[in-house]
């Protein structure tokens, strides 16, 4: 702040004769001291207002024109790109883009005031590890349904669709797929009576009902339809997806900004989880990997206890 | 056990394979153990498991008809497991290919045997038990909507573990435009026909050579049984394929389709093709029986058995055109997702490299995964704090007064439309009574017109009119809308000698139609 306090003086002074250009030349002698550029409170302002448009993730760049003007500035000028940078660290935020397509980009780091806590999501998931699973893995169904495949992940032109009930389906069929194999190698799925913990993660699924008539003719709260419908809401909230139409319990398409978040943050920070509990999922990196009965990958997985072949 | 224990070395000495594994001996392990075994092996165990979840799908039914004791009121005329199996089979049958049963429908539908438990009792009643009974077996009251049984297996260790076994009879599944349906599930099917833990193929295929034998014997009561047991086995059938057409949509490379779904779908095709046959054949021998047979209760259930055998092929023809679309939507999305140009990074298989790992976890293993998933997916929300000095302004300001009537509606201005139609009510209805001629005895136009002049100079233009409108009268219409009779003119070259019309002196009479003879003629066409 110290050196800032000296910096606003000479561009007053320059600014009044030679408006806009002529600051740098001015700046020129304590710039060679304090840094390459000159940072003002105002450019601190202008910084932390792209920022606070950051905050507003359902905000389009192109619907605002100050948004443009600071996103453009930040494509342009560094120094202003590196105050920006610092004010949203300052703040607990993590940049993932700054462009015109995603505008300012941010989100939570972990333990930061913006970051979304399970319990204050859903309230049952903070009593009941059953529901806090179901809620984590309706997340996850999203994303793994909206870009089905790596490439679609990968490309910054692709947009995902998805409904509320192809993502409960896709699951179902995800979980059916396990219970069929299960059976046919003749393995006891139900859990210990006393360890629910060791139960399947799947069978968690597959044993909560996929809708419920209520008296109200809201969806029910607590079966799966209606955990995907708040987690999509909930998206939607973050501008991560955009609602086009009522069809098949709503229907979705992804933003930008979604795939940056599953991309660089949460796909990475689940797998980092499943490593670290001995799991690694082989991709082979030519195509997705096939939920069929017969790819190797879910033969490795069954066998989870043990990651590493002993061979 | 103990029978097949002499010939326990001859199997196990073979493989010489054990020493590398075992440093004993091989040979005298399986001594050491066999007779020290606590109990029968995960083996002997699974088929007492299997049987002990079978048994325990019929938990609910009986449990029905021990709370009805439990509810305020005279409920115990009611035999609610009855009405139980009554709704389970009512569901099946109503499961349509895409959608399921509708409460209501389900409801309506079980009331008539409710009501014939209890006639006595009022109509109110009956519906609150019908709706009782379909509540209980959904399970309404649990967040899982099922029922869970324990029983007691033991492991390969030869350990005893008790374990949780999640059913349901009845679920519920989301259907078009937000509506709820009923679908009975695999369990209540099975329980239902009693045929537990056996093959849908060949289920099928027996009963209907049973179905058969029973026909050519003449034995239609069990036959309808059979029928209708086979009609179970369809939708089962039909179930399984839906499935498989739904993984087959979401994604192209889900599904190997090089060969097992273009299997899948001949195969399907097959048996589609195969039942037609065999169910048109049956629908044949069994209309034989019904139209040669003189006990009127055999004709009845002939006919039943009839409705059965339609509504199977019905079916079937559902689950060709099914079949047929399924070709041409895996070109559509192959062109979609396989032929754009690929992109230089790779990355993550989210399906493939986490969900798929994920869900044969442990729970409290996979809940780390989607925790750190949830943590870092969700993005940001901004925390909201609230001014006191606003809070305080929202708390005080009263609530505004709605306006519950709209705005006023304006008086309709009518008009009453001139009547200008020729003749009245009163004239088409003596025309009417003019023309409505006995079957067998038809009257030629010029007496009928002359009978018309005398009362009103008008009528005869109406009879005319009609007269010359029955020249061509509209049979299949008639026939259609099932009519009794039918005026009819005919022309037979007399001449027409009046004052006021010239041309043929039309004959005209009524045409009886057998109403009854039609209405069957069109229900086996369809």
């Amino acid at each position: 702040m110290t050196q800032y306090d000296d910096a606003p003086q000479p561009d007053l002074v320059s600014g009044a004769g030679e408006p806009g250009w002529g600051a740098p030349t001015a700046d020129a002698g304590p710039a060679a001291a304090a840094g390459p550029a000159p940072v003002t409170p105002a450019d601190a302002a202008d910084a932390a207002r792209l920022v606070s448009f950051g905050l507003q993730p359902k905000l389009l760049p192109a619907r605002d024109a100050e948004y443009g003007e600071l996103l453009r500035r930040y494509r342009d000028e560094p120094a202003f790109a590196r105050l920006a940078d610092a004010v949203a660290t300052g703040l607990g935020l993590v940049v993932l883009e700054v462009s015109t397509r995603a505008g300012m980009a941010v989100t939570a780091a972990e333990d930061s005031v913006f970051a979304v806590r399970m319990g204050e999501y859903a309230r049952r998931a903070s009593a009941d590890s059953a529901d806090r699973f179901l809620h984590g893995l309706a997340h996850l169904a999203v994303a793994a349904l909206a870009f089905p495949r790596p490439e679609d992940l990968a490309d910054d032109g692709y947009i995902g669709r998805i409904t509320v009930n192809g993502v409960d389906a896709f699951v179902r069929q995800a979980c059916r797929r396990l219970e069929e194999r299960a059976e046919q190698e003749g393995e006891n799925t139900d859990p210990a009576t006393d360890a629910p913990g060791l139960e399947s993660a799947w069978r968690i699924y597959a044993r909560r009902s996929a809708t419920g008539a209520t008296k109200d003719a809201r969806r029910l709260a607590g079966s799966t339809t209606g955990i995907i419908a708040k987690a999509v809401t909930f998206l939607v909230d973050s501008g991560f997806l955009q609602r086009t139409g009522d069809d098949s319990g709503g229907a979705y398409r992804t933003t930008a900004r979604y795939q940056l978040q599953v991309r660089d943050m949460a796909g990475s920070a689940a797998m980092a989880e499943l490593l670290e509990l001995g799991i690694v999922p082989v991709a082979d990196g030519s195509a997705a990997l096939l939920p069929g009965e017969d790819t190797e990958d879910l033969d490795l997985v069954s066998d989870a206890g043990l990651p590493f072949h002993s061979g | 056990m103990h029978g097949s224990a002499p010939f326990r070395p001859l199997s196990v000495r073979a493989p010489t394979l054990c020493d590398v594994t075992f440093p004993a001996p091989g040979a005298a392990a399986p001594q050491l153990n066999g007779p020290q075994r606590p109990a029968p092996g995960p083996a002997a165990d699974e088929g007492l498991a299997r049987r002990l979840r079978a048994l325990a799908c019929t938990a609910p039914l009986h449990d029905l008809d021990v709370r009805k004791a439990n509810l305020a009121g005279e409920y115990g005329g009611y035999a609610m497991a009855e009405v139980a199996l009554a709704v389970i089979d009512l569901v099946t049958l109503n499961m349509d290919f895409d959608t399921g049963a509708d409460h209501e429908e389900i409801v309506a539908k079980v009331l008539p045997r409710v009501a014939a438990q209890a006639p006595r009792r009022p109509a109110g009643e009956h519906e609150r038990v019908a709706r009782w009974v379909l509540e209980n077996l959904i399970n309404v009251g649990s967040v899982d909507r099922g029922f869970r049984a324990v029983y007691g297996t033991f492991t390969t260790e030869g350990e005893y573990v008790r374990r949780d076994y999640d059913f349901k009879l009845i679920e519920e599944v989301p259907g078009s435009g937000g509506s709820v349906y009923l679908r009975a599930t695999d369990e209540a099917v099975n329980v239902l026909v009693g045929a537990l833990d056996t093959d849908v193929t060949s289920a099928q295929i027996a009963a209907e050579v049973k179905l058969e034998v029973l026909i050519n014997r003449g034995r239609l009561a069990d036959a309808q049984l059979a029928a209708e047991q086979a009609r179970y086995r369809t939708v089962q059938y039909a179930e399984t394929l839906r499935r498989t057409l739904d993984a087959t949509r979401r994604n192209v490379r889900a599904v190997d389709w090089l060969e097992t779904v273009p299997d899948m779908i001949n195969e399907a095709l097959d048996h589609v093709a195969d039942r037609y046959r065999h169910e048109n054949a049956i629908l044949t021998n069994i209309r034989k029986a019904r139209d040669e047979t003189e006990e009127p209760e055999h004709k009845r259930r002939a006919a039943e058995l009839v409705d059965i055998v339609k509504d199977c092929i019905r079916r079937h023809t559902q689950l060709q055109s099914r079949l047929l679309e399924a070709g041409p939507l895996f070109r559509a999305e192959q062109d979609r997702q396989a032929f754009a140009t690929p992109v230089a990074r790779s990355g993550l298989d989210l399906y493939g490299q986490l969900v798929a790992p994920l869900l044969p976890l442990p729970a409290e293993q996979a809940i780390r995964v989607t925790d750190a998933f949830f943590a870092h997916g969700t993005g940001l929300r901004t925390p909201s704090a609230v001014r006191v000095g606003d809070l305080v302004e929202v708390l005080l300001t009263p609530p505004v007064e709605r306006e519950h009537l709209g705005a006023e509606m304006p008086e309709p201005d009518l008009v009453t439309t001139p009547d200008d139609s020729r003749f009245t009510e009163a004239q088409l209805d003596a025309a009417m009574a003019l023309l409505t001629l006995p079957a067998d005895a038809p009257r030629r136009l010029s007496g009928l017109l002359a009978e018309a002049r005398r009362g009103d100079p008008e009528l005869p233009y109406l009879v005319a009119l009609l007269a010359v409108h029955a020249a061509s009268p509209p049979v299949g219409t008639a026939y259609r809308q099932g009519e009794q009779q039918l005026l009819f003119a005919v022309d037979d070259g007399t001449e027409l000698i009046d004052p006021e019309f010239g041309g043929a002196d039309l004959i005209v009479g009524t045409a009886l139609l057998d109403a009854a003879g039609m209405a069957a003629d069109r229900s086996e066409v369809a």
